[in-house]
């Protein structure tokens, strides 16, 4: 009761004294990772994740000018349940500000409910769903790296121009693999190109032989895989023992990360096409911090675009709490002033935050190389297109999200 | 009418997985009167076995189809010894609780060090390709995978019910009592059947390594699809068992091939039908 | 050959007040719990799954039938309920009793297959029907695949009690509970938990004795589902999504480790597991796949030597029945 009432008390100071003067003294921050640090995507996010959030917090140098940062992390199992059992008593009882990672779509739109009810922040770098930014969108949750209409986009577009405009897909038969598909089809047919066939296959499929018999007698050109995780990597090592890309095919990955590609093995990965928004080895700048990264992981392994996406959207919180001169632990007035900043950093490049919680920066489709070519481990990718940061995204005009004005 | 030859062909291959698993699933219910709910932890030890052989020790896939079986089934009957044992006189469904729990710990730990995307697993040299029937193209491995599965499948039934181990076996099933009066040890025959079972599991396991990726969970849903088939076919007989796995696989190749929604799913709905048609399945006596 | 639960004592008046007695101490225990800063969502967590192991006992400890796919009743009225809160926008009681309805159809339908097999084969078959719903839902459009049911709006039970509020949530859940586990004990007790028991003990006694076993187990698979689906739809209020996790095969055998835990065919012992189960999830949390590990190493060791679980153990060492 007493805290209640001291609230109230606080919250009428603040009222009357103008909240920046009011809240110019709390300088502390606290940062809860909350990631798979043991199931499927723990190499994607995971510890990486936590490590990525650390460096951050020693790059801003926030700590020498007198804040106080905490980091804490934990491992939601990728189950939606104890995604959002954490995430209240994080902000219950260990009154986190901000929720860092959080991969997994079901979890990440179940904390993203939480989020938003208690006026906290999800900087989501994790989760595929484009419904976070979308029909779901909230003014608590800034969606930082990728989402499943971006990647059908880029890489949709990007192949068709390529001269690949028959397209076949293998789709993962549930709600997530019908959303991909329906995505990249309507960019295929955009772009000039035709779906000649399409086999639904069953979550969690040990066996793909026969969808890949009737992709590769469809003859399309492409064979494009609507499905992620395990699905996905089984089917371009079925593929390959199939035969389906040395007979001309190509196989188009809609969900795939450099951790799949470094677990298959380039001999089995070979001549992939997919869209990732960051890539360790793109420029000065990424070669830098991956350095530095790998340096401290315990494998050695190179930053994900989820971890990459951790270090520069907390970076991006810091300079907005610096600039409001204290942290006001209200989660919907950070968000708006991180949307009206521009973002910059070494990891994405310049870009901008979306009045619907979506970052932009551009896109990148990559091709993953020959063994032969590759010069050294984590030498995975050749870059072969690049989609501009405005035209990357869902456009605004298609968007439901109810924070839109139009 | 050339694809649907191939999805049969395709849905051999599946069948010989179900075979292999639910034929071991069979011996060790006949000896043991136990489900062994740890069957899908221990054909993925198999794939990880033959990984670890290859990748640490250099020993190749042929010595590992081999070896894998052999180490697992060690394996299998220190679980045994050390646990299964003390369950004689209890409840059947102790032996399915205590068999679960194994199942947890075994892919528990397999998880914690080796993550859940899975390592990669090269098909042997002497494999690789594929050749063309005309109908289809037939990958080299997958044709091997059918023809050893059936061999090894005969060779187990030809092991139970035509040599003189056998018939002490089965007669040890029917009446311990009786075959321990004619100076037999039969602790150590539910021992070494116990390894059998297991050791069939791991076998699966090494051929499945190449196909999909070494996966701690790789045995975790295959085992519930192995129970329906079970269930389906009963577990009366061996010969059963092997016949049933064959069909189901077949049958869910053209259900993939038909309507790929049901596909994963065509299993479960025909053993409710055969529970509602013949309670006790197919070749089944009455539990 | 012993059977699961060898030595549940028949219930003599004696055995009907020490039940009480514990009963009212635990009501009273769980109604203080917002007064001593005990977070409550997790106590709420903690008596869903409470009831849901206490629907599973009455199954199991009392018929000998142990399902291997109770998550079926509990995701299933999770996902009735919350799609008749969210997309109809019925209020709160109506949503419980839609997915109580479901799981009352569901448990009707797989209890008139898995009941024709005993044993082994019916928990097999349980488990394999667990998981045709569990490819079922995700397919299905209306569960929204991995994504799950999100964001359900809690409302206001009756018109009146506005469940956003912890403390009020609180106490609908534990009377729902309450109500739920009165019910189960009031099935225990009655002539019908006793030929239950006998056919137990002895089937082949039972049917000479002229009783027709299989509508006995039939009737008992029924409630214990409903029951089950009841928990599930309360839980729908705490977690405010409904996801696959519900209906997965590992919650199926999390409910089978919380029973054995507190201890098979007692009363309370479901309740004990329960709460231990999930405190251990919530406190190892950040273990993550070892969790898993001492799961199992709980089943392993619970089977080999402590099969009475907790309050069976504390029963068998008072002799009272718990």
């Amino acid at each position: 009761m007493r805290r209640i009432i001291s609230t109230m008390l606080l919250g009428t100071a603040i009222a009357l004294a103008g909240a920046s003067v009011a809240m110019a003294q709390d300088k502390t921050i606290k940062i809860g990772v909350l990631t798979d640090n043991s199931g499927l995507y723990a190499d994607l996010g995971g510890p990486g994740s936590t490590l990525a959030a650390q460096m951050a917090i020693e790059d801003a140098g926030l700590t020498a000018k007198g804040w106080k940062i905490d980091l804490i992390s934990a491992d939601h199992q990728n189950k939606p349940d104890i995604g959002t059992a954490i995430a209240r008593q994080w902000i219950d009882v260990e009154k986190v500000d901000v929720f860092m990672d959080v991969l997994n779509s079901g979890v990440a739109l179940a904390v993203n409910n939480v989020v938003k009810e208690k006026n906290s922040i999800l900087i989501d770098t994790g989760a595929a769903t484009s419904d976070l930014t979308n029909a779901q969108c909230s003014p608590n949750t800034i969606h930082w790296v990728y989402d499943t209409y971006m990647l059908a986009n880029s890489t949709g577009q990007a192949l068709v121009k390529a001269g690949g405009d028959t397209w076949y897909f293998l789709t993962a038969d549930y709600a997530f693999g019908h959303a991909l598909e329906r995505d990249t089809t309507a960019v295929v047919l955009k772009s000039g190109g035709k779906v000649i066939g399409t086999v639904k296959h069953p979550l969690n499929t040990a066996d793909f032989s026969s969808f890949l018999l009737q992709a590769q007698a469809s003859k399309a050109k492409i064979v494009g895989m609507a499905n992620a995780g395990g699905d996905t990597t089984n089917t371009i090592k079925q593929a390959a023992e199939f035969g389906i890309v040395s007979g001309g095919q190509k196989l188009a990955g809609l969900l795939l990360f450099i951790t799949d590609v470094h677990a298959l093995g380039l001999k089995v990965a070979q001549g992939l096409n997919f869209t990732e928004t960051f890539y360790w080895d793109l420029n000065d700048g990424t070669r830098a911090f991956s350095k530095r990264f790998s340096e401290r992981m315990k494998n050695k392994a190179m930053p994900s675009m989820v971890q990459a996406g951790v270090y520069s959207g907390l970076l991006h919180y810091f300079k907005a709490l610096e600039a409001m001169g204290g942290n006001p632990h209200d989660g919907a007035k950070v968000v708006a002033k991180m949307k009206e900043m521009p973002t910059d950093d070494q990891l994405f490049g310049k870009g901008t935050i979306r009045a619907d919680g979506r970052k932009l920066h551009p896109a990148y489709l990559f091709e993953v190389k020959k063994p032969e070519e590759s010069k050294g481990p984590w030498d995975y990718y050749k870059l072969i297109g690049t989609t501009a940061a405005d035209q990357a995204f869902r456009p605004l005009s298609e968007s439901v999200c109810p924070l839109v004005k139009k | 009418m050339q694809a649907l030859y191939a999805q049969l062909l395709v849905g051999l291959i599946n069948g010989s997985f179900y075979a292999l698993l639910s034929l071991g699933l069979a011996v060790i219910f006949g000896m043991l009167n136990i489900i062994n709910f740890a069957h899908g932890a221990l054909y993925m030890m198999g794939a990880f076995v033959a990984y670890f052989l290859l990748n640490l020790g250099g020993i190749n896939y042929w010595w590992a189809l081999l070896l894998a079986p052999i180490i697992v089934g060690i394996f299998g009957m220190i679980l045994e010894r050390t646990m299964l044992q003390w369950l004689t006189g209890l409840d059947h469904l102790y032996g399915l609780l205590l068999t679960f729990g194994i199942a947890l710990i075994v892919q528990g730990v397999f998880q914690n060090y080796f993550g859940s995307s899975g390592l990669p697993y090269a098909i042997p040299d002497q494999l690789r390709g594929g050749m063309n029937l005309g109908f289809m193209f037939l990958p080299v491995y997958r044709g091997w995978v059918v023809v050893f599965s059936l061999a090894v499948c005969l060779a187990t039934w030809f092991l139970i019910e035509k040599t003189q181990l056998g018939a002490y076996l089965r007669a040890a099933t029917e009446n311990p009592t009786l075959v321990r009066a004619f100076g037999i040890n039969v602790p150590r025959m539910i021992t070494l059947t116990y390894g059998l079972g297991v050791g069939l599991a791991a076998l699966a396991g090494v051929l499945s390594a190449p196909i999909n990726q070494v996966r701690p969970l790789m045995g975790a849903d295959l085992i519930i699809v192995v129970f329906a088939v079970v269930v389906i076919g009963g577990m009366g007989s061996i010969m059963g068992s092997i016949i049933t796995g064959f069909a189901l696989g077949v049958i869910e190749g053209l259900t993939k091939y038909f309507y790929p929604e049901a596909s994963n799913t065509v299993v479960f709905v025909l053993m409710v039908l055969v529970l509602l048609v013949k309670p006790t399945g197919l070749t089944g006596r009455a539990a | 050959m012993t059977t699961l639960t060898d030595d549940t004592l028949p219930a003599t008046p004696r055995a009907m007040r020490d039940e009480m007695i514990v009963f009212v101490v635990m009501a009273l225990l769980l109604a203080s719990v917002p007064f001593t800063g005990v977070y409550p969502f997790f106590v709420m967590q903690a008596l869903c799954f409470a009831l849901l192991a206490c629907a599973f006992n009455l199954l199991v400890g009392y018929g000998g039938l142990l399902s291997f796919g109770h998550a079926m009743f509990l995701g299933t009225a999770g996902y009735c309920s919350a799609h008749a809160l969210k997309v109809w926008a019925l209020p709160p009681e109506l949503g419980i009793l839609v997915g109580v309805a479901a799981a009352f159809v569901l448990s009707i339908v797989t209890g008139y297959i898995s009941i024709r097999r005993q044993g082994i084969y019916f928990s097999m078959i349980t488990l394999a029907l667990s998981q045709l719903l569990y490819f079922i839902y995700l397919q299905a459009p209306f569960t929204h695949g991995e994504d799950g049911i999100q964001g359900i709006p809690q409302g206001r039970m009756f018109g009146v009690l506005d469940l956003s509020k912890p403390t009020v949530l609180y106490y609908v859940v534990l009377v729902g509970f309450l109500a739920g586990f009165l019910l189960i004990v009031r099935i225990i007790n009655s002539p019908f938990g006793e030929v239950l028991k006998s056919i137990r003990e002895n089937e082949q006694r039972a049917i000479s004795l002229g009783y027709r076993t299989d509508q006995y187990k039939f009737l008992a698979f029924v409630l214990s589902g409903t029951l089950a689906g009841f928990a599930g739809a309360l839980k729908v209020f705490v977690a405010q999504n409904a996801s696959l996790t519900d209906v997965h095969w590992t919650m199926s055998g999390e409910v089978v480790l919380m029973t054995l835990v507190g201890g098979l065919g007692t009363i309370f012992g479901p309740v004990v597991g329960a709460f231990v189960i999930i405190a251990m999830q919530q406190y190892l949390a950040g273990f993550g796949q070892w969790v898993t590990v001492i799961q199992g190493a709980i089943f392993v060791v619970c089977v080999l030597t402590f099969r009475r679980g907790v309050i069976g153990e504390i029963a068998h060492y008072f002799r009272r029945s718990l």
